[in-house]
């Protein structure tokens, strides 16, 4: 059943880009809005308020790429997705991007039809125990029951976790992670696991936060990013390149606060390039040379983004760790603006 | 009194004895809780059981219940408060995430300054459908009430009047039409009643349109769909759904059991195709296959899209549960409707529907019960349904996460006044309308 959606969907896609002439980023311009889309609602990286504003580190993402293609922020229609509905509803042409928490994989990029165009955060699997149990481990949880969300990948990561170490799990699933703190509250499970982010959230949400520890062990690569549809490699590039600006921004150390000061000319050519002072990168990718100055003024830069969403000043608390520019010892390393 | 017992009788009463109360044991609450709680050891048993239950679900829940907290500004505000006045270690409801949240269950993201307009339509609901429910009421009302479904999406989505007016017109020309012409031929003034107004639509209104909204711009400020979510949602899905089931559900069942074949083996495949599908599948199809089907581009209203196969569904239900009315009448009823020369829709229209629908009447409401409690499954294709998509998202906000029994109790308590009368309304109906043969 499910192969015959897939290739009923892939079918689809081949169709849908055959008929559609105008390219992603026209689509967007006559339309005058983005549509992203973004989770139902996760701690952190998508979430609207009381009023309906969406807020959260995905969705800065897509604030940035509306404020770069259409030269503002707010220009953003958020479609939420489910994890059923959020690669169908990319390859469909309901959405442009998608910047949803979701894990970049192989078989995703390549059957699935999607491209992803870089990683936004990096995160991993891990556990929680509570403390009482005395578990220090992940290998100590030999035939521990396990809460575990269905359908995502974590849910055969933990099978081959269990597999490789030669121990057994016994799995409790649960369809949220509303519902997984609850069951592991109610000691339905001795083991909670779904990303180290989500983890993180959870724990700081708890009455008893001290009771609980979080496992040393991280037991996969969950290299989330924001996807877009394959075959319209000019848009794909938009959306790498705004993210790559934001990346870059920091590391250069443009901030919100002193953009428009350095939008007028330094010293250092490769932020004039960034921001359009020198040269014309914008036009490459078919927009103007303002174009990653408005991104980066949209929501700050990626490291600005992350400390207001996620960082440690916010109750989620999450540390920079992999998430470090490449010279703090992290991951993000922005292939150079020339 | 005769004299013959006056010898062996020493005594012979010649009054009333008063009433009295019957003994302590036969009476009162002693009675009825002897027969009722207390008959017998097994049903003691059981009444003992009960009550250790009830016992036991009290005093684990009316704490939390009696500890909750109505002001607070996030989850853990309400520990710290509920910690403060109860002592630590106590749990208590935080209600004060629905406090600070309502307005997203009830409306969604609707714009808060325009919240009167889905007031209006709610309000306006009960008008239109009070002449349906109450025949005591006079029948003009029943004008708005078939001007109501229009003026309601004018009132929810907003934009301009005149697409909404045209519409209308288009069911006036329709209606005209059958009127005129169904006096020589039912089927020719069906038709070109169809016909007619479908055409008017696709070539005619955008002129017009573009005419009238140059001429007199009247319009609300436009609100896209995305923006509905709550029990505005489910209600605008459940109750457009219920409008629209019904008429089709009685054609189904019409057709089914027609004569003629084409229509018969339609009715039948598309009765039972729905029937055996999962409502899931075809909300999945609503969201997703069908921007495949359209041509790109293409902007189809995912609510419309949603209402629509909801409607299909719960309309296929319906027919069966009208197909079972239809069996139910005597056979000498179509015999008699006969018998009388009428044609085929009068018969139907004067005698056979209105007894097969009063039979119906219990089946038909537990299908719109069951339909308006299956809307919450839009969840499913990403739209915020306000069993689990609202409080999904107000738990992503960091302040309210760790509330889950309070959105659940708040939402089944107004579901469960809504459907409650709507099952009251249909006791109401099968006594006034007495549809049983005794």
């Amino acid at each position: 059943m499910k192969k015959s959606v897939f290739f009923g969907t892939l079918a689809g896609a081949a169709l849908t880009a055959g008929i559609a002439g105008a390219t992603t980023l026209e689509d967007v311009k006559a339309r005058g809005e983005l549509n992203c889309g973004v989770n139902t609602g996760l701690v952190g990286f998508a979430a609207p308020d009381a009023n309906g504003n969406w807020s959260g580190f995905d969705v800065a993402l897509c604030k940035a790429v509306a404020a770069a293609v259409l030269g503002d922020a707010t220009k953003v229609k958020y479609v939420p997705t489910t994890g059923q509905t959020r690669f169908t509803a990319l390859a469909s042409g309901e959405i442009d991007m998608l910047a949803r928490n979701s894990t970049w994989t192989f078989s995703r990029d390549t059957d699935l039809k999607l491209d992803f165009v870089g990683v936004n955060y990096y995160d991993g699997q891990g556990f929680m125990v509570r403390k009482e149990s005395g578990v220090t481990s992940a290998k100590e949880l030999d035939g521990a029951s396990v809460c575990i969300q269905t359908g995502t990948t974590t849910e055969l990561n933990l099978a081959d976790y269990f597999k490789a170490n030669n121990m057994s799990y016994q799995p409790i699933t649960i369809d949220s992670n509303a519902e997984g703190e609850q069951q592991y509250l109610a000691g339905a499970c001795d083991a909670y696991t779904t990303d180290a982010s989500g983890l993180a959230a959870t724990r700081a949400a708890f009455a008893d936060p001290e009771n609980h520890i979080i496992l040393p062990e991280i037991i996969s690569k969950e290299p989330l990013g924001p996807a877009v549809r394959h075959g319209d490699s000019e848009w794909a590039d938009i959306v790498r390149w705004t993210l790559n600006a934001l990346i870059a921004a920091e590391e250069y150390g443009v901030t919100s606060a002193n953009i428009d000061e350095l939008a007028k000319g330094t010293e250092n050519p490769e932020i004039n390039r960034l921001l359009g002072v020198e040269g014309d990168l914008g036009a490459m990718t078919g927009l103007d040379k303002d174009w990653a100055v408005r991104a980066i003024k949209a929501g700050g830069n990626y490291g600005e983004i992350f400390a207001a969403t996620i960082g440690e000043s916010t109750p989620i608390a999450l540390a920079r760790g992999l998430n470090a520019q490449w010279t703090q010892g992290g991951l993000l390393y922005a292939p150079p603006f020339r | 009194m005769s004299e013959t017992h006056a010898q062996s009788t020493a005594f012979v009463r010649d009054t009333m004895l008063p009433q009295m109360e019957p003994p302590n044991q036969q009476s009162g609450a002693v009675k009825w809780l002897r027969e009722n709680l207390f008959a017998g050891w097994f049903n003691t048993v059981l009444t003992l059981l009960g009550l250790a239950v009830v016992y036991w679900l009290v005093t684990h829940f009316y704490p939390w219940f009696r500890h909750g907290v109505w002001s607070a500004n996030s989850m853990a505000e309400c520990r710290t408060i509920i910690a403060e006045r109860w002592g630590e270690g106590a749990s208590g409801a935080c209600w004060a995430v629905i406090n600070e949240r309502w307005h997203q269950f009830l409306f969604g993201f609707y714009p808060p300054e325009l919240y009167w307009r889905p007031i209006a339509v709610f309000l306006g609901l009960f008008l239109a459908v009070a002449p349906v429910l109450f025949t005591q009421l006079p029948r003009q009302m029943l004008i708005f009430s078939l001007a109501f479904p229009l003026l309601a999406i004018w009132l929810l989505w907003g934009g301009s009047v005149w697409p909404i007016a045209m519409i209308a017109v288009g069911f006036g020309l329709g209606f005209a039409l059958i009127k005129t012409l169904g006096g020589q031929s039912v089927l020719l003034g069906m038709a070109a009643g169809i016909v007619v107004p479908v055409l008017f639509w696709l070539y005619a209104v955008g002129p017009i349109d573009a005419v009238l909204t140059q001429a007199l711009p009247i319009g609300l400020e436009p609100v896209a769909s995305d923006r509905f979510g709550g029990f505005l949602l489910a209600i605008t899905i459940g109750a457009g759904g219920i409008a629209l089931s019904l008429p089709l559900g009685i054609i189904l069942a019409l057709g089914r059991q027609s004569d003629m074949f084409l229509i018969k083996s339609f009715s039948v495949m598309f009765i039972e195709f729905i029937r055996g599908v999962p409502l899931i599948t075809l909300l999945f199809v609503a969201s997703l296959l069908l921007n495949y089907f359209l041509p790109p581009g293409t902007n189809f209203d995912i609510i419309l899209r949603v209402m629509i196969l909801v409607t299909l569904f719960a309309a296929a239900y319906i027919a069966e549960v009208i197909r079972g009315g239809l069996a139910a009448l005597p056979r000498g009823q179509y015999e008699a409707a006969d018998a009388l020369g009428l044609d085929y829709w009068r018969a139907q229209r004067l005698i056979i529907l209105p007894q097969a629908l009063k039979i119906s009447i219990p089946g038909i409401v537990s299908t719109f019960i069951g339909m308006f409690k299956d809307t919450t499954l839009v969840t499913f294709v990403g739209l915020f349904d306000p069993l689990k998509g609202i409080p999904d998202f107000i738990r992503a906000d960091f302040a309210w996460k760790g509330t889950y029994w309070e959105h659940f109790i708040f939402v089944g308590a107004i579901f469960f006044i809504l459907n409650f009368s709507m099952s009251r309304y249909a006791m109401y109906l099968e006594r006034k309308l007495k549809r049983d043969h005794r």
